[in-house]
Order: C-alpha cells, then structure tokens, then sequence
C-alpha cells in the first residue's frame, strides 16, 4: 500500500530543479508506456473469455500483467500467489520499471526469505484495475480506441480475484499451496479462500479486514474527492486531453498516507522539527518535516500512479464485505474450508486494527478451520506489514515451512539449482 | 540462521511432561482437541503424534504461539478469559485447560466455557493442599513456595490457586461430573483419585480431571 522505502526518503526536499521536473515528466510518461507494454509477461483474454462482473457487467477482451519468480516444480504444488495492496504492483521482488526502487516486498519475498522463491513458484500479479499493465481505466476501449477513463465499469475485490483465477489457469496450476497478501491484498486472500477453497491450499491475510469500515470509507472519499476537485482532472478524461490531476492525486496520497502511519510513529520519526530551516517562516511553505514528507509522498506517487486507477481501486475495496456477501454471516464465507489459514495484525495498526483480524478467526473457528492468528508488536502502524519486523517475518516463515513440510514439499535449498540455507 | 527444520526436530525429541502423558491417556484417538493456554505446543504435538489428533490450540504468549506456528499447530494468540466466549458450542471433543485454571481471571467462567466448547473437559492444576505447601505455611507463616509454585506471591500469575477438595467442588458447582481424575507428583507417581479425596489431597503436588456435563451431551 505504501511505499516501501518511506525509512529511506530524502531528508530534505530539494525545490524542483528544471533537471528534476523532466525526470518527473519522463517517468510520468513511463510510467503510461507500462499501461499498454509492461515490463512483465503478460497474459491476455479474448473477448469471448470476458469477466462477468459483480456489477453485472462483462469486461473483455482483458489483460493481466504479471511477474514470476522461482521455478513450478513438476507437480505444480509449489505455487504461491501474492497479492498486491492499493497501490501496489506486480513488481514485488525486483527492480521497479518506473521508479527503479527495490520490490516492495523484496524483503519477505526472495532467495532464502520466508517466501523462499528458490523453493517456491511465486506469482505477483498486476490487479484488474490498475495501471502497471493489467486491464484498468488507462487502457485503451477496444470500442473507442480510446482509454477507458470512467467507462471503465467499476469492480469489485471479487472481481481481481476472478482474474487472478484466470490467469492461474493460464499457468495451468489447479491448486495455490498459498495465497499471501497485506491490507487490500489482505482482502483477495479472503475472497480466494471463500470462494475457491479447493484451489487454496493456505493462505495468510495479514493487516486486513473482513469489510472496509466506515472510518476507511472516510478517508477513501476524501482522496477521491480531492482528485475530483482537481481540473486537470477533466471529468475523468485526462489522458485524452494530455493533462493530469497531478495535485488532486498528491493530496489524496498524502490524506492516505497518514492512515498508514501511527501517532507514535510519527512522533519518533518528525516531532515538531522543522524542514531545512531553524525557525518557522511565517510563510505556508513546508517548514514541518511532516509536511515535507508528505509532500514527497504525494509528488512521487503521481508520477508513477494513475488517478482514475486509484479512484477504482479505492472503490473496489470500500464495496468489500465478506460478511454481507453471506447473508450477513461471516463463517459462512468458509463454511467446510480445508485450508489452512495464519491471520496476522499489528498492534498499532489503527487502519486495519487488530479487532478486525479477530472477526475473520471468530468466524474462521466457527467454522473449525485450521487457523492461526498473531498480532505483531509494532510502532509503525499498518505500514508495518511492509516493513522489517522480524516477528512477523518468523510467523510467516514457520507457518509456510510446516505447511510445506505437511504437504512433502522439498526442504529448503534441496530444489535443484536452488540456495541451500546455512 | 538455524532452519526451522532443525527446530522442529528439537522440540520432536522433547521428553513429554507426566501431565500431558496423563492427559494423552485420557484423549480419544482421532478426537477434536482445543487447548486452552497451549504454550509451545508440546502438548498439541504429542497429542497429534500418538493420537492422531485434530487439535486447536490459544496461547497468550506471541513467541509462543510461533514456535507452536513453526510446528506445524494451528494457534491463536489470545487469552482464556476473553477469546473463549467466541467459541461455539460443542466444537471439540476435548477442551484441555493444563496448568492454566490457576492463573485465569475467572476460573468458574472459564470451566463452564470449557465444558461448553467441549463434549468433555480436562483440566490439570497445582494441589495446593499437599503437604508441603501446608507444612510451608504451617511452620513459617507465609506463602509457600515449591517447585511447582517457584515465583513470590507478588510476583506470581497464579491468582487462584486451590485444592483438589475445593477444584472437586467447583466441578460440582458448574454441574459436571468427574469421569477420571488422577493426582501425581513430580516424579512421575500416580494416585488415582477415587472417592479418598483427603489422602490425594495431601499427597498429589498436582492433579488432572476429566470432566463431563451432568446433562451427558
């Protein structure tokens, strides 16, 4: 969801040199070329395979853009999907296109990490909706040749998912050993787990919900609302109009990014310090570090992300509600399950709080699902799943090398080719 | 970096406590089994092993609950007093309380909910009533301290601490009934406890029960 380098941003921001504006630009314009050609493979469905959607509406032809790592073993068991956050992508393990950051994930997720990619096959997909190369607002409409903008009908968490199946059938892998993600990927697991329960073997929802709250809901409108507002953001149709709600976008990712931050984690990080400056200026320059830092967030964000994508996206997760989409039952969302579920909170994670992680065990033990479930101590709020916290790394390495172990996947370091851990 | 692989051949090879043997022997086989403040799974584990057992287990502890995770257990981190009321009714088989009903909050609570969630329930605990915890307090008068009670009363989770006699009571209180129930002491000793409640009482340093609804469902 947020960026995984938030530790690692600049100090100080520089004003804007006339060099820094291009490289903007440039990685603007990169960024809409990854739209259409994704630096990934890419699998693409006809028309005749169009998605029926939770809206009603069909969506095809469509594409989804996509990384793998690690080898499928000749069984095809070792499979491991991760789902990707808001604005996240399917460059979970490798050097990012655009922006040329590490993986958000690189650090759960490699050679001899937790999602050990020398044992297992792990797929990274691109979400329906995006804009890193999977079918989303951005793309082009067959029937127009021209972007979608907001006649792309909007979709739901559901909706990913059935893409995701598509594109795991694609691979030709019947069965994931497990379907791994944080926050709104949080959300996919859950909605795999419940509605392809034989095709998940485990599955691991970590800083998530079983519905988006109110409180969420807030924060999404305000985002949206502030992209909206923007004019460049011409009804949606800015691409066609070569501009771009750039400033709306910023602001939305700045509101957002506050969300994924904690009081204390704040505090610890910026206080009251000022930016570059030994008193205040009088002036509504960015004399806090916070607002420098934040303003950072936002102007980055923009010229990797597409605003109509977030305005998707942010919708698709405010419409998730397991517990409605079973008549108001929770735990009949997993009703006879044989997956093996690890649910994983933080304490100080106010976005996604631990409460809601303990609805979807309450729900899963009513069921007499295998579950485990750990909160996390934490300062860093629900950025925390993206970060070092080796608790949580621990959690998830023991649960998938069990797991493993139960169902006769190789040890680690014995797939051929593979690193052996010391 | 140790690999998990070698950790769980460790904890494998583990002796068993003489109170999870006990409780081994009054689990069915192939049973459905929660226990309640599980630890690290050792007693889950040895349940599993040699009795084939579906087991769940609650753990208060985070580390714990990883090193069950790492084995392979199903475990929730949360608390008996609070996390039990979420189970429903009848679930398992066996609902296991070992060595836990004295540190609860609200140990008549925390029995009913066992004997809700579980067609029966075992329950093991430290005898407060054996003799050298009386003859502590008889010739020094303070609080005992034992192998079993190593920690000052300050500093000690055990907050209700009882008897066999007084746990006897409270299982009549809560309406159960005692199928089987065995006092033991360190050394691995077994006193069946048949009706002479008064003799276990003094000579068993901790004591299992295995307990049903009077009401037989």
């Amino acid at each position: 969801m947020a960026d995984p380098n938030v530790e690692h941003a600049p100090e100080a921001i520089v004003a804007k040199t006339t060099a820094a504006a291009t490289d903007a630009a440039a990685q603007a314009t990169a960024a809409l070329a990854e739209v259409h050609r994704p630096t990934s493979h890419v699998a693409t469905f006809s028309e005749s395979e169009a998605l029926t959607l939770d809206s009603g509406q069909t969506l095809g032809p469509f594409q989804i853009a996509y990384q793998t790592y690690g080898a499928l073993n000749a069984d095809k068991s070792n499979a491991i999907l991760i789902c990707h956050a808001l604005t996240g992508d399917q460059h979970v393990a490798n050097r990012h296109p655009v922006t040329g950051k590490p993986g958000w994930w690189e650090i759960l997720v490699g050679p001899g990490k937790p999602v050990d990619t020398d044992r297992f096959f792990v797929i990274c997909s691109n979400i329906l909706g995006g804009c890193m190369g999977s079918t989303g607002p951005a793309s082009i409409n067959p029937k127009t040749d021209k972007p979608y903008a907001l006649d792309f009908p909007v979709i739901t968490i559901g909706d990913m998912v059935d893409a995701q199946v598509r594109l795991v059938d694609h691979l030709g892998i019947g069965t994931l050993f497990s379907v791994v993600g944080g926050s709104m990927g949080g959300m996919q697991v859950l909605e795999w787990a419940s509605r392809h329960p034989d095709r998940v073997a485990t599955a691991i929802p970590i800083a998530t919900a079983p519905w988006h709250s109110a409180q969420n809901i807030a924060f999404h409108e305000v985002g949206r609302q502030a992209v909206m507002a923007d004019p460049q953001w011409c009804e949606g149709n800015y691409i066609d109009r070569g501009t771009r709600p750039a400033r709306g976008l910023a602001v939305a990712r700045m509101a957002a990014h506050i969300t994924y931050l904690s009081e204390k984690a704040l505090e610890e990080k910026f206080g009251r310090n000022l930016q570059n400056r030994s008193a205040r200026s009088f002036s509504f320059d960015a004399d806090f570090k916070i607002e420098s830092y934040l303003r950072h967030q936002g102007s980055t964000f923009v010229d990797r992300f597409d605003a109509n994508s977030y305005l998707y996206i942010t919708r698709a997760m405010d419409y998730f509600d397991l517990e409605a989409e079973h008549g108001g039952k929770l735990a009949s969302a997993f009703t006879g399950t044989r997956t093996q579920f690890c649910v994983v909170s933080f304490t100080s994670d106010w976005l996604y709080p631990t409460r809601d992680s303990k609805d979807i065990v309450k729900a899963l033990n009513a069921v007499a699902a295998n579950v485990s479930f750990v909160e996390i101590e934490s300062s860093k709020g629900h950025d925390a799943f993206l970060l070092e916290e080796p608790e949580f790394f621990d959690t998830v390495r023991g649960f998938i090398d069990a797991a493993a172990r139960k169902r006769g996947l190789a040890a680690r370091g014995t797939v051929a080719g593979g690193i052996g851990a010391v | 970096m140790a690999t998990t692989d070698t950790s769980y051949a460790g904890a494998e090879t583990a002796r068993p406590r003489v109170d999870h043997l006990l409780i081994a022997e009054m689990v069915a086989t192939g049973s459905r089994v929660l226990d309640v403040g599980c630890g690290d799974g050792a007693l889950l584990q040895l349940l599993t092993d040699t009795k084939a057992v579906d087991g769940r287990g609650i753990e208060l502890n985070r580390e714990k609950v990883n090193a069950s995770v790492k084995r392979g257990l199903s475990v929730i981190q949360g608390d008996a007093d609070r996390d039990l009321a979420d189970y429903p009714d009848q679930a398992f088989d066996y609902a296991i309380l070992s060595l836990t009903i004295q540190a609860t909050r609200y140990p008549k609570t925390v029995l009913e909910h066992l004997l809700r969630i579980g067609h029966r329930a075992i329950v093991s605990f430290p005898n407060f009533g054996h003799w050298k915890i009386r003859g502590q307090l008889l010739l020094t008068g303070r609080m005992p301290m034992t192998e079993n009670l190593p920690e000052p009363w300050y500093l000690s989770p055990d907050g209700h601490l009882c008897t066999i006699k007084d746990f006897a009571d409270l299982v009549a209180i809560v309406g159960a009934e005692v199928e089987d129930a065995v006092a033991f002491n360190s050394s691995g000793t077994r006193i069946p406890i048949k009706n002479a409640w008064s003799f276990q009482n003094m000579m068993g340093e901790k004591a299992v029960f295995l307990l049903r609804r009077r009401d037989g469902r």
